[in-house]
């Protein structure tokens, strides 16, 4: 096991703004969870990672991509924990270290939209999907939802735009 | 109330309610010209930010909602319906209310100084405020019969530097009993619906949603009802049970109530036909 890293507490919680060293892991944040069955760390133990200096185990964990930031657990933690704060920093982390993401699917899935609103200042839902689907090279599953939203109307086939969108383009340009 | 010269409000849509969720974004402005208040859309506004970019880049994130606080009339309250619009601009307002740095990169950024007093608001901070008995004698459709379950999804749930601000748990409730229907009490109302999970983990979101629907029917109710677009079309298109139930737009419902004839266009747009179970409660032809 490699050594623990003693300031990678303080790292994420400047990141994150928030103070997770208050976190007595009660595991109220994993067991109001929707979604931590399929993690394989779970949120409690995320943070008990972070708080220990378990840098490379955080980092490499699913855990933080499968979070959809629905602050359920930030709404329950008696600690009053920005967790989702933290899932954040974990994987903005975990990006900048140009690390392996542990659910590439997820990271496909933002990178397409950041990449619509890019283009056109909104996002624009058909063109995410056929891009993701082209990256994940999986260009059949959902083809009937897909289907069905185009008969219903869902699915506009034209992008509604921003007039300025240079000012949008300048704020990517920024952010590298 | 509608002699009265309407009241104008200026108003974030949103991508979901401006594309994939018209019904939604037309049955709101709907309701709101009905009691007098006139959603005036933001000109040229650009996308929130949406659940994305706070994952991968926290002042992208920022910049992508203080547009919107930059371009916003500043004597009026933003109006926003979409719950995930609704935080990401509320936050953004408050982290650079709070942060000179950010109000320093917000002038940089806009060319303007950073407004304070801008009220970003959700559309359940009217309703609050209104009379729902007085309303419910002006109302041309009671909803009676519409045994419902509320579907809240994640949108009460807030970060905690958020939490000692007004809540609305229980209003979707309140306001569609005093309008004739009949809300059903159930466990799942605030489970979250997974949001882009769906489209980046649908295994894992089928059996979340199908459990959501199914307690829905357990409970007894004909619909559920939800404030959330996307949770609608997750709700739609990710449960595979053989029986299902409708999911109602809050606003659809609202202004059938009102006695709109504006539902054809909203209906025909549902992946789960609503209207036989409207008509069968005589609430549309």
């Amino acid at each position: 096991m490699k050594a623990c890293d003693p300031n990678f507490a303080r790292e994420i919680m400047e990141k994150s703004k928030t103070s997770l060293t208050r976190c007595f892991s009660c595991m109220t944040c994993s067991s109001g969870c929707q979604f931590q069955h399929i993690m394989d760390v779970k949120p409690h133990a995320i943070i008990r990672m972070v708080q220990t200096g378990f840098r490379e185990e955080a980092l490499s964990a699913s855990g933080p991509w499968l979070c959809v930031g629905c602050n359920t657990c930030s709404t329950n933690c008696p600690n009053a924990i920005d967790i989702p704060a933290v899932m954040d920093a974990i994987r903005q982390t975990a990006i900048v270290e140009k690390r392996k993401i542990p659910e590439p699917n997820v990271l496909n899935f933002h990178n397409a939209v950041l990449n619509s609103i890019k283009r056109y200042g909104r996002t624009h839902k058909i063109e995410i999907m056929m891009r993701y689907k082209l990256i994940q090279r999986d260009l059949f599953s959902d083809m009937d939802i897909g289907l069905r939203m185009l008969a219903k109307r869902k699915l506009d086939l034209r992008a509604s735009k921003v007039k300025e969108l240079p000012e949008i383009k300048k704020l990517f340009n920024k952010a590298g | 109330m509608s002699a009265k010269k309407p009241v104008e409000v200026s108003y974030f849509p949103g991508c979901s309610m401006k594309t994939s969720a018209k019904e939604n974004n037309e049955s709101l402005k709907e309701f709101f010209n009905k009691i007098g208040i006139k959603l005036v859309e933001l000109t040229d506004w650009s996308c929130c930010g949406s659940s994305s970019a706070h994952c991968v880049d926290t002042d992208l994130a920022l910049d992508l909602a203080s547009r919107n606080l930059a371009i916003a009339p500043p004597d009026k309250p933003l109006l926003v319906s979409c719950p995930s619009c609704t935080l990401r601009l509320k936050q953004a307002h408050l982290h650079i209310s709070e942060d000179e740095n950010l109000q320093k990169r917000f002038k940089d950024k806009w060319g303007k100084s950073f407004n304070p007093d801008l009220k970003v608001i959700h559309y359940f901070e009217l309703l609050e405020e209104m009379d729902f008995s007085k309303l419910a004698k002006e109302i041309k459709k009671p909803l009676t019969g519409l045994k419902f379950v509320p579907y809240y999804g994640c949108m009460l749930a807030r970060p905690p530097e958020m939490r000692h601000a007004k809540n609305y748990h229980n209003l979707l409730e309140n306001m569609l009993a005093a309008l004739g229907a009949t809300p059903l009490d159930w466990g799942s109302g605030s489970r979250c619906c997974g949001t882009f999970l769906s489209v980046a983990k649908p295994e894992a979101i089928t059996p979340i949603i199908n459990e959501i629907i199914q307690n829905g029917i357990n409970t007894g109710a004909d619909c559920l009802i939800t404030a959330c677009s996307m949770c609608q079309l997750n709700l739609e298109i990710r449960c595979d049970l053989k029986h299902q139930i409708p999911t109602l737009h809050f606003s659809e419902v609202l202004s059938l109530a009102m006695g709109t004839n504006k539902y054809k266009r909203w209906f025909p747009r549902h992946l789960v036909d609503p209207t036989p179970l409207l008509t069968r409660l005589g609430l549309i032809p």
